[in-house]
C-alpha cells in the first residue's frame, strides 16, 4: 500500500532460495506427504496454510515466495497421483498475475493522488473471508463431537408409524422408475390424443392436492395413459415441490410418498 | 414437591391439572415423542397455555438437575428432548457398543459451514468462498439430510438455493440458527 513496501518486495523476491526450499519438501516418506495433501480443503486452506508456515503477515504476504510454495505443492500433489483440483490451477494463475504485477514499477506518469491499490488486496480478503468459515467449520465438528457423546432413547416399535419423513427427490425418481418400467410391459393401442401440457398438469396436481389434502404420488403416476403423460406428471410433481408450498412426505423409509401442501411457516 | 409452585401454576392450567400432573405428563410426552416436541404442540395436545408448559418442562429440567439424573431435558431443534447426560457418554456407548459415528469430512464441514451463515446460498457463492468446487459436498450433505434446497434465486440461470435441515440443529445439538455464533466472531484469529 506505501510505496516504501513496494520497493522493498522485490529485494525479497531475489533472495529467496529455491534450492534450500526443494530440499525441506522431499523429506518424509511420500505416503506421509500424501496424507499431509490431501488435507487441504481447497486452494485457499493450502495458501493459508503457506503462509503460517512462512510465518507471513497476512496483510503483507510475500507474493513470490508464497507462490513458489504453492506451485511446488502442486507440483507435488501430480506426481504423487493426488487428482488436482481445477480451482487449484486456477488459484496457481492468479497468484502467478499478482507476482507479475507487483514486480511492475509504478507508472511513473500516474497523478499523484491516485490511489495506488496493492494487488494482493483482492486475494487477501478472500483469504480472510476464507478463514472465517474455516473457523465456523471448527467449531461444527466440535459441536458434532459434543453432540456425539449424547443419547436419545432407543428406538421404539410405534416410532415407524407415527412420524413423517421428508421424503427427498431421489425417492421420487425410485418410484418413478418402478412405474415407467411396469408400463414398458403393457402393450397398448396407440391412438392419438390431445398431449396434456405441463401447466395443465401442474393446474390438475395442484387441485387434486387441495382436495385430497394428501395424494399419494404412486397413484397419481398410475392414473397416466401414456409414457409421455407419465413424464409430465414427473416433471408437475418435481416443478411443484419447488416452486410452491408443498412437500413431499413418507410414512416411513422406503414407504408411499406423498405430496402435502405445507400448513403455514418454514416448512423445514 | 413444593407447594408454593404447585397451586402457583393451578391456577393457569385450564385442564385443572395440578403442577405435579402437568411436569408428569409433560415428561411422558417428551419421552414418547421420537422427535424433539415443541411447546405448541404439547399445549395443543394437552390443552393447556403455552405458558403452563413451559413452567411444566422447566420445573422438570430443575428436577432432574436436582437429583443429578442420568438423563436431561434440552431444547434442541426448537422443541424438547430428553437424553442422557454428556458426562455418561462413555458408559453408554460401551453398553450400546457403538463408536461415534462417522465425522464429516473438512470440505463437507466447510461447506456446511458456508451454508448454515450464508443460507440460502448458491453453489457459485459457495464457490466464491471457499475457492474450490464443492459438488461432492452438497451431494453429501443433501444425502445425510443436513441442507435441504431452497427453490431457485431469481438471478441469471436460476441456480438452487441451499440452506440448513432440522436434521442439521438435531445433529449439532443446536435450538436455533441463532443460537450459532455470529461468523464475525472468528475474525480475530486472522491477527
Amino acid at each position: 500500500m506505501t510505496p516504501t513496501r513496494m520497493e522493498q518486495e522485490p529485494l525479497e523476491q531475489f533472495t529467496f532460495d529455491f534450492n534450500k526450499e526443494t530440499a525441506e519438501i522431499s523429506t518424509g516418506s511420500n505416503d506421509e506427504l500424501k496424507l499431509k495433501l490431501g488435507e487441504f480443503a481447497g486452494p485457499l486452506d493450502l495458501l493459508l496454510f503457506l503462509i503460517r508456515q512462512e510465518q507471513a503477515n497476512i496483510f503483507d504476504i510475500p507474493v513470490a515466495k508464497i507462490t513458489d510454495e504453492y506451485v511446488k505443492y502442486v507440483k507435488l500433489m501430480k506426481t504423487l497421483d493426488i487428482s488436482v483440483a481445477a480451482d487449484f490451477l486456477v488459484m496457481a494463475a492468479t497468484l502467478i498475475e499478482i507476482k507479475s504485477k507487483m514486480l511492475l514499477p509504478r507508472d511513473p506518469m500516474a497523478p499523484e493522488e491516485e490511489e495506488f491499490e496493492d494487488p494482493r488486496r483482492e486475494l487477501v480478503d478472500r483469504l480472510l473471508e476464507y478463514e472465517k468459515f474455516k473457523s465456523a467449520a471448527g467449531m461444527l465438528h466440535e459441536k458434532t463431537t459434543i453432540e456425539q457423546a449424547v443419547f436419545q432413547r432407543g428406538k421404539i416399535e410405534s416410532d415407524d408409524s407415527n412420524a413423517e419423513i421428508n421424503a427427498s427427490v431421489f425417492d421420487i425418481i425410485t418410484v418413478f422408475q418402478k412405474i415407467l418400467l411396469r408400463h414398458r410391459d403393457e402393450i397398448k393401442m396407440e391412438i392419438a390424443r390431445e398431449e396434456i401440457s405441463l401447466s395443465d398438469m401442474i393446474r390438475t396436481l395442484k387441485r387434486r392436492i387441495f382436495e385430497e389434502t394428501e395424494l399419494n404420488v404412486l397413484a397419481f403416476f398410475e392414473e397416466m395413459q401414456s409414457k409421455r403423460e407419465l413424464v409430465t406428471a414427473f416433471i408437475a410433481v418435481l416443478e411443484i415441490v419447488r416452486t410452491e408450498s408443498v412437500k413431499l412426505t413418507q410414512k416411513k423409509t422406503f414407504g408411499e410418498i406423498f405430496l402435502k401442501a405445507v400448513t403455514n411457516g418454514t416448512g423445514n | 414437591m413444593e407447594p408454593e409452585t404447585e397451586t402457583e401454576i393451578e391456577v393457569e392450567t385450564k385442564a385443572a391439572r395440578g403442577m405435579a400432573e402437568l411436569v408428569a405428563i409433560v415428561e411422558a410426552l417428551i419421552f414418547v415423542a421420537d422427535e424433539p416436541i415443541t411447546t405448541k404442540l404439547l399445549a395443543e395436545v394437552l390443552d393447556e397455555d403455552r405458558d403452563a408448559v413451559e413452567a411444566a418442562v422447566s420445573e422438570l429440567q430443575k428436577e432432574y438437575e436436582g437429583r443429578e439424573s442420568g438423563l436431561q431435558i434440552r431444547e434442541i431443534a426448537g422443541g424438547w428432548q430428553i437424553a442422557t447426560r454428556t458426562e455418561l457418554h462413555e458408559e453408554v456407548r460401551k453398553f450400546l457398543k457403538t463408536r461415534p459415528s462417522a465425522k464429516l469430512s473438512l470440505p463437507s464441514l466447510e461447506t456446511l459451514a458456508v451454508i448454515a451463515y450464508k443460507q440460502p446460498v448458491t453453489v457459485p457463492e459457495i464457490l466464491e468462498i471457499r475457492g474450490v468446487q464443492s459438488a461432492s459436498a452438497i451431494k453429501t450433505l443433501l444425502e445425510k439430510r443436513l441442507i435441504v434446497t431452497r427453490g431457485h434465486k431469481e438471478t441469471v440461470g436460476h441456480p438452487m438455493q441451499y440452506g440448513t435441515s432440522k436434521e442439521f440443529l438435531i445433529q449439532f445439538g443446536l435450538k436455533d440458527l441463532t443460537e450459532l455464533p455470529s461468523i464475525e466472531d472468528f475474525e480475530d484469529l486472522a491477527g
